[in-house]
């Protein structure tokens, strides 16, 4: 996927580290668009070199600050705990590990006060880069440099095309798409990230289509 | 000019801008700005913004009392410019005030202060320095080294696409050697160089600092993080220097990029970050992990 010059100067983030600091932040924010709502309880589980070295590098504050819904260079970050207790965040972390993950992995699981929940988990890559690897436990692949669709549907003909179609009518160019499937038949996701800006009437439009169950829009973070 | 620019070469770089006859940060906000889907202004005015973080966060580290988390670092940005106040210093204006402002930004990033990843937070102060004391040496103007991050960042772009920009991958080669290469280039620019120069700069730079392993004591970006943005925008600057001179590397810089990926795949991953290694193992390293996280290093 084309990198472009804010990758390499940039991000604008609160230290100390890009990968251990901003890049856990943006999972946070990523974490918290899913849900779609505001979190009550995080519990977050920590892997590889994030369980090994978060307490020094802010770790925690990050990704809470970004389940908080502060970017990366917002200089609250450092205060994310306390500021979580103030807005009734209960947060638990923990150190455990998880099959095949890249290193400095997290996996982030938020509740809403209707009880709704999410788990998300992401790798930070280097740079303050990330990679959303799974949504409640269904791979994905999401960098949150682009708009990404994530549709939920089920394994029937047509839908992959029904949807990219819904794109190609509204101008969406496409630059990178993802499939994964439990069975045939079965429950499918695709993830879909998007140059541009697309406007937030088509992933209504995409969650009207035939056999899609629910479709979610993120925003670059 | 073209708007199609492959950031998979430097040599690729050199030569489009070399035909264009412009400068490469020219070439380099078109084509981004046409990837991007954004105007130019818009796009300079984002690089702007990122230039004034870095000089603030050069300002507010070099304010006393800065200090880690961890307590391992700060302070040393202060200790230079005392020495610079007083006149107890070995090398001359620019060099000093560039190393300075490197301890400031690193010092300022290890206190969880607000800096712009340049390629990394670990080796964030190097470009800033570089940029930020040459603007102040010659006065030059602001547009200039703002365009000037343009060309660092399609440096950077081909480093990250050819080898890698992360210390876990390939060690601090990755992170301050392809920060120092991203800075030599955007000094030659600054400095009017031609676009040719940049390939010299770009290798020398790397190839000084080829084998750099990431040993970060306790695990933090702080020691020897810190000191190595100060060496990193002196690499650069020697860097620049010879390339300004006409000095060129025989090895170009593409082949330079790849023999940085190779090493840093030879390294074994006790040098790359992963603070088993190098400055990590020494036992005064595991006598700062204890003082800073109340148990021995398991």
């Amino acid at each position: 996927m084309a990198m472009n010059v804010f990758d390499i100067v940039g991000p604008v983030m609160v230290g100390p580290s890009s990968s251990h600091t901003a890049g856990a932040a943006r999972i946070g924010l990523v974490a918290r668009a899913l849900l779609g709502g505001e979190p009550v309880k995080a519990d977050i589980l920590l892997h590889g070199s994030f369980a090994k070295t978060w307490r020094g590098h802010g770790t925690d504050k990050a990704l809470v600050a970004g389940i908080l819904g502060l970017a990366p260079q917002d200089e609250r970050l450092r205060e994310s705990l306390t500021l979580a207790e103030a807005v009734g965040l209960a947060v638990t972390l923990r150190e455990g590990e998880l099959e095949n993950a890249h290193p400095n992995t997290a996996l982030v699981t938020l509740t809403d006060a209707d009880g709704r929940t999410v788990s998300v988990q992401g790798a930070s890559v280097g740079g303050g880069n990330i990679l959303i690897t799974r949504v409640n436990g269904m791979e994905v692949a999401v960098t949150g440099q682009y708009t990404a669709l994530i549709v939920l549907h089920r394994d029937a003909p047509g839908t992959i095309a029904a949807v990219t179609e819904e794109l190609g009518a509204h101008g969406v160019n496409i630059c990178s798409f993802r499939l994964s499937r439990s069975e045939k038949g079965g429950a499918a996701v695709m993830t879909i990230e998007m140059d541009g800006s697309p406007e937030a009437s088509l992933n209504d439009r995409v969650a009207g289509l035939p056999n899609v169950v629910s479709s979610t829009m993120l925003r670059p973070v | 000019m073209p708007e199609t620019l492959s950031y998979r070469s430097i040599a690729g770089l050199v030569e489009a801008a070399e035909a264009a006859g412009v400068r490469l940060s020219a070439l380099v906000l078109r084509q981004q700005a046409a990837q991007l889907e954004q105007d130019e202004a818009a796009l300079y005015e984002t690089m702007r913004q990122q230039y004034a973080v870095m000089a603030e966060a050069v300002a507010a580290g070099c304010a006393p009392g800065v200090r880690s988390a961890s307590g391992l670092s700060g302070g040393d940005a202060c200790r230079m410019l005392e020495a610079q106040r007083s006149g107890a210093i070995l090398c001359g204006g620019l060099f000093t005030d560039a190393i300075a402002k490197a301890l400031a930004v690193s010092e300022w990033n290890a206190a969880m202060g607000r800096i712009v990843a340049a390629p990394t937070a670990g080796s964030c102060g190097i470009l800033p320095a570089a940029l930020l004391a040459v603007q102040a040496a010659r006065g030059l103007p602001e547009r200039d080294c703002v365009m000037a991050l343009f060309t660092a960042a399609a440096v950077g772009m081909v480093i990250a696409d050819r080898a890698c920009i992360a210390g876990a991958e390939g060690g601090c080669q990755a992170e301050c050697g392809s920060a120092s290469a991203m800075a030599a280039a955007a000094l030659v620019e600054v400095c009017g160089g031609r676009p040719a120069m940049l390939d010299a700069a770009v290798s020398i730079a790397l190839a000084n600092q080829l084998g750099l392993v990431c040993d970060p004591v306790a695990g933090l970006v702080e020691i020897p993080c810190i000191h190595r943005n100060a060496a990193g925008v002196a690499h650069a600057l020697t860097a620049a220097q010879l390339a300004l001179a006409g000095v060129r590397s025989p090895i170009p810089a593409d082949e330079t990029i790849l023999a940085m990926k190779r090493v840093g795949d030879a390294l074994p991953p006790a040098l790359k970050e992963t603070a088993e290694g190098g400055l990590a193992a020494t036992p005064t390293a595991r006598r700062l992990y204890e003082q800073v996280f109340g148990k021995p290093r398991g």
